[in-house]
């Protein structure tokens, strides 16, 4: 047993230096070259950047509250929307809290229409889910366009020209990026108010 | 229940089988250590690694050796992350100046992740420098997971020789392991992830001004590097708190089906090699049957009971399946299937909330992983946990038929029988154990976030994973405090070594025997009927155990749930 542990000293100390080296320093150096390289975009957090200035990132929700935007669903992650601090509510399916904030976001949204998506009034796993169901996407149709001066029929167009659809049907779950889609309704509505002009 | 998602379990399940044979040749080539492909490039760092160490590969180690060389290490690679954490403040590539981690924390890290568990009581994004997270972390994801696979092959080998000591040499088996099999496939993922939106920099934070005009702090860093090998070495421990629920961890749901296939696949890949290595691949087979009758049944009834939705919400007017703390690009069918799959492998990554599951939906993760992770289980000790259950049920068909029982060739008598017990024994004293102090105690009580018999779930739901060593959590928990610290890293340091131990005890007992040719009188292990009596014995030692504890927590919580009582 003691000759046992006398033999594994060097090995131990020696190995757990090199594989650091080797797994914890060399490899992650390896594939951010590589991956800097190929996929520099994605490597640097799919940013998306207007006027020079970075926005936010595709993948990433932010918070939404004017009326002339889709709003994506309720978060978690720190005060809202916090990227530095991801997560749910981690309510349980019983919880009180759960249902007091649901109750909320079902008051506010039950003057646009009913029955309300599921997934605009439960908050997700991230708290930065960046999509939103086409049915959630539709349900605000109405109020989007009348604040932005804009038919429901050409709002309705642009929501459905932004569904994304499940990798051969089965991988996945139709879907509607809020930050790519209010981008889009910005880009029409000042084409839109230069054409008026 | 849709079609699109019945659509997706079955192919995943029909991939993760296709995906056996070919993982398992890789791995029986690294378990005979023949020359592959990989070794023209990477054979001068392996002969370098064993000179400078002193390692000479050939040397055969017994099974008392080999297991003093490995927890040797264990305790090395533990102490250097504790370093690493309490260091934090000073070391370089800490550009927001994190500060260091408290020390029962950076204890609680350290055994965590060395124990292949991976327990995060931590956001990932807010409290861990790049520094950190590479050289504290991924460090372990690839060496507690070459390490389960090293105790797996040593194993194999008590079974497959005879009349000899030697189980082979556990630094030959940890770096090969590492450099063959781990190091490659994880380059290739990693460059995949990133291709679809995972981060890779060394840069730390980038400001945004939203549409509306408000900040938003985005957290970048080495990300794709971490999640390749946390997904293929069944590690689980996420760059950030959201784990794979995270967009920046799993951006698509083609990425989160590769995730799930990558957390089975070399579990799977060492059912086959067990049967190549004992000389009978239906062995391998049935193992694997078995395994996948379980997961799937598991995977079905959390999926159906998501689907079904929660009751409270569906009285407010909310209609459909449960979406809270679930990702609208997985939905309900690609989150349970990932909750089933993370559990049964002793992964632990999180691609939804377990602690907003319905109630039976989170008592599908709770029962996989109190069976002991041996559905699939994790790299490693799936396999070897699963032999020992194996061995319980050749003794109780041997008893049912008055013979002596034989198991691939091996006569399985009391010494082995008395281990194998000894080793499946830990599970429920270390997680009823832990729980029924937790419940009682203020410091316990202190913890859940929820109230009524969620709350009471929470707790459970912790010691099972640390003892089972998944890593996930009902994260509504507060564990970052020096009670679960402590008592949370004695049971994940429980559930890795008093397995791994009495596993290598039983291969030495094994290999010093004879062969003993199968005969007419010998229990087949290979048929529908052999599978039927794994499933049976695994489900009534391994989950019956723990029924009372399941009835206090997410059965109170389902008869809660459904009849409209909240707490």
């Amino acid at each position: 047993m003691t000759k046992d542990l006398a033999a594994a000293i060097r090995p131990t100390l020696v190995l757990t230096l090199l594989f650091a080296a080797l797994t914890g320093l060399a490899y992650p150096a390896l594939v951010t070259a590589l991956g800097q390289l190929f996929f520099p975009a994605q490597a640097n957090g799919s940013l998306i950047e207007r006027d020079g200035h970075v926005i936010g990132s595709e993948l990433i929700a932010q918070g939404f509250a004017s009326p002339r935007y889709f709003h994506p669903r309720p978060s978690a992650a720190g005060k809202g929307w916090d990227a530095t601090n991801s997560g749910g509510s981690n309510y349980g399916p019983a919880a009180r809290p759960l249902v007091d904030r649901v109750k909320g976001e079902l008051a506010t949204l039950a003057k646009e229409g009913n029955p309300v998506p599921a997934d605009l009034v439960t908050a997700s796993g991230s708290g930065l889910d960046p999509d939103i169901s086409p049915e959630a996407a539709r349900f605000q149709i109405a109020r989007v366009a009348a604040a932005q001066h804009l038919s429901p029929g050409a709002v309705s167009t642009m929501v459905s020209q932004a569904i994304q659809y499940p990798l051969f049907g089965f991988i996945g779950e139709p879907r509607v990026n809020v930050l790519m889609l209010n981008l889009a309704l910005d880009k029409e509505a000042a084409s839109g108010a230069k054409s008026a002009r | 229940m849709t079609l699109p998602g019945w659509t997706l379990i079955l192919v995943f399940t029909a991939l993760t089988i296709a995906l056996a044979a070919p993982m398992g040749r890789w791995l029986f080539a690294i378990y005979e250590g023949r020359q592959t492909p990989l070794h023209r490039l990477l054979g001068p760092v392996e002969r370098g690694f064993y000179c400078l160490a002193g390692v000479d590969p050939e040397q055969q180690q017994s099974w008392r050796s080999y297991a003093i060389h490995m927890l040797l290490f264990q305790v090395m690679l533990a102490l250097l992350t504790y370093a690493l954490l309490r260091l934090q403040a000073v070391m370089p590539l800490n550009p927001r100046h994190l500060a260091a981690i408290s020390p029962d924390g950076a204890m609680n890290v350290g055994i965590s992740f060395t124990t292949n568990t991976n327990w995060q009581w931590y956001t990932g994004e807010a409290v861990l420098s790049n520094l950190s997270q590479m050289l504290g972390l991924v460090i372990h994801n690839f060496l507690s997971a070459a390490t389960g696979i090293a105790v797996a092959f040593a194993v194999f080998r008590g079974f497959s020789r005879h009349e000899t000591r030697h189980l082979g040499n556990f630094w030959a088996d940890c770096t090969r392991i590492t450099l063959y099999l781990l190091l490659p496939i994880s380059i290739i993922y990693a460059l995949f992830l990133i291709a679809s939106g995972v981060p890779q920099t060394f840069a730390s934070t980038i400001d945004a001004t939203t549409l509306e005009g408000a900040k938003q702090t985005l957290v970048l860093g080495p990300v794709a590097s971490q999640e390749a090998i946390k997904m293929l070495g069944t590690n689980g421990g996420g760059f950030y708190n959201a784990n794979s629920a995270h967009p920046f961890e799993n951006p698509t749901a083609l990425v989160n089906f590769v995730q799930m296939l990558s957390i089975f696949a070399i579990g799977a890949g060492l059912t086959w090699c067990f049967g190549k290595a004992v000389g009978n691949l239906r062995q391998g087979w049935a193992i694997l049957a078995a395994m996948m009758l379980l997961f799937f049944a598991g995977a079905s009834a959390c999926y159906w009971q998501e689907a079904a939705g929660n009751p409270v919400l569906h009285h407010l007017g909310v209609t459909g399946g449960n979406m809270e703390g679930k990702e609208v690009r997985f939905g309900i069918a690609g989150s349970a299937l990932f909750v089933a799959v993370t559990t049964d492998a002793s992964c632990g990554a999180v691609n939804a909330m377990h602690d907003s599951l319905t109630a039976l939906g989170g008592l599908v993760p709770l029962f996989n992983m109190q069976l002991g992770e041996i559905v699939i289980g994790g790299v490693g000790s799936g396999i070897y946990g699963f032999l020992l259950f194996a061995l319980l049920a050749v003794f109780i068909a041997g008893l049912m038929v008055g013979r002596t029982p034989e198991y691939v060739g091996k006569k399985i008598e009391a010494r082995e029988v008395k281990l194998a017990v000894l080793a499946i024994a830990v599970l429920p004293l270390s997680i009823l154990g832990f729980t029924a102090l937790a419940a009682v105690l203020p410091a316990g009580l202190a913890g859940p976030l929820n109230k009524g018999p969620h709350g009471f779930s929470e707790i459970l739901y912790a010691y099972t994973s640390a003892t089972a060593n998944n890593g996930s959590a009902f994260a509504g928990l507060s564990a970052g405090t020096p009670f679960f610290n402590g008592t949370l890293a004695v049971a994940m340091w429980l559930g890795r070594y008093f397995m791994i131990i009495p596993a290598l005890a039983i291969a030495g007992s094994l290999a010093a025997k004879k062969h003993t040719p199968a005969t007419a009188g010998s229990f087949p292990t290979t048929g529908v009927l052999w599978v039927g009596l794994l499933i049976g014995i695994i489900l009534i030692l391994g989950g019956l155990t723990f029924l009372p504890s399941l009835a206090l927590g997410p059965i109170a919580d389902h008869l809660a749930m459904t009849s409209g009582q909240t707490f």
